[in-house]
């Protein structure tokens, strides 16, 4: 029962971070700052749902396939991203400046 | 309780999904687009553990849930590199 408890809270917290995530895919200026939103806050999101789903199951074979699928999400997610960032920047994609940024007045 | 709790569930994440489909169609470059696709495969992952809890066969959902994974990954890393490679601007 207290481990229902706790793995619901955990995956309500971790629908939060998707959501963040979400928002910071729309609203954010640049291509390098989304990228930051979505693989940072949906990682960690997706890390703790999974996490909350694992609490909720108990100790059985299914919690340690919950525990592979983890794994794999906390190594595959960012470094996707990171291909992502990567071909941006080497395919000439300028990074987004405040208009008058570094200017004295 | 678990089976409401996570109906609602799957509902609020229906609509978390829904979001980052606005950065598929409107990005300004291509690389918007596949970020917004891959960030749509994620949250598919999770929809799809929670309604393997729904249907109590968690056992298959979650083999589902691993092939999702590998394939979205594999999808991101090959636009990535074929988009790398190329020296104009996107």
């Amino acid at each position: 029962m207290i481990g229902n408890i706790l793995g619901m809270t955990a995956v309500i917290g971790g629908a939060f971070f998707l959501l963040v995530g979400s928002m910071g895919l729309i609203r954010l200026p640049d291509f390098y700052s989304r990228n930051h939103a979505t693989g940072k806050s949906d990682t960690l999101g997706m890390m703790l749902v999974i996490f909350g789903m694992m609490l909720i199951e108990g100790v059985t074979l299914n919690s340690a396939k919950l525990f592979f699928a983890l794994i794999f999400v906390f190594l595959t997610n960012p470094s996707g991203t990171h291909a992502l960032a990567n071909a941006a920047l080497r395919s000439g994609l300028k990074p987004w400046f405040r208009k008058n940024a570094g200017r004295v007045e | 309780m678990m089976d409401k709790f996570f109906s609602y569930y799957t509902i609020v994440l229906m609509v978390i999904i829904f979001l980052p489909l606005y950065r598929v169609f409107k990005g300004p470059t291509v690389f918007d687009r596949m970020l917004g696709a891959g960030a749509i495969g994620t949250k598919t992952m999770v929809l799809i553990l929670a309604i393997g809890f729904l249907f109590n066969r968690l056992d298959m959902f979650i083999d589902i849930t691993l092939a999702y994974a590998v394939l979205n990954f594999i999808g991101t890393i090959a636009i990535a590199k074929f988009l790398g490679t190329e020296r104009e601007k996107a």
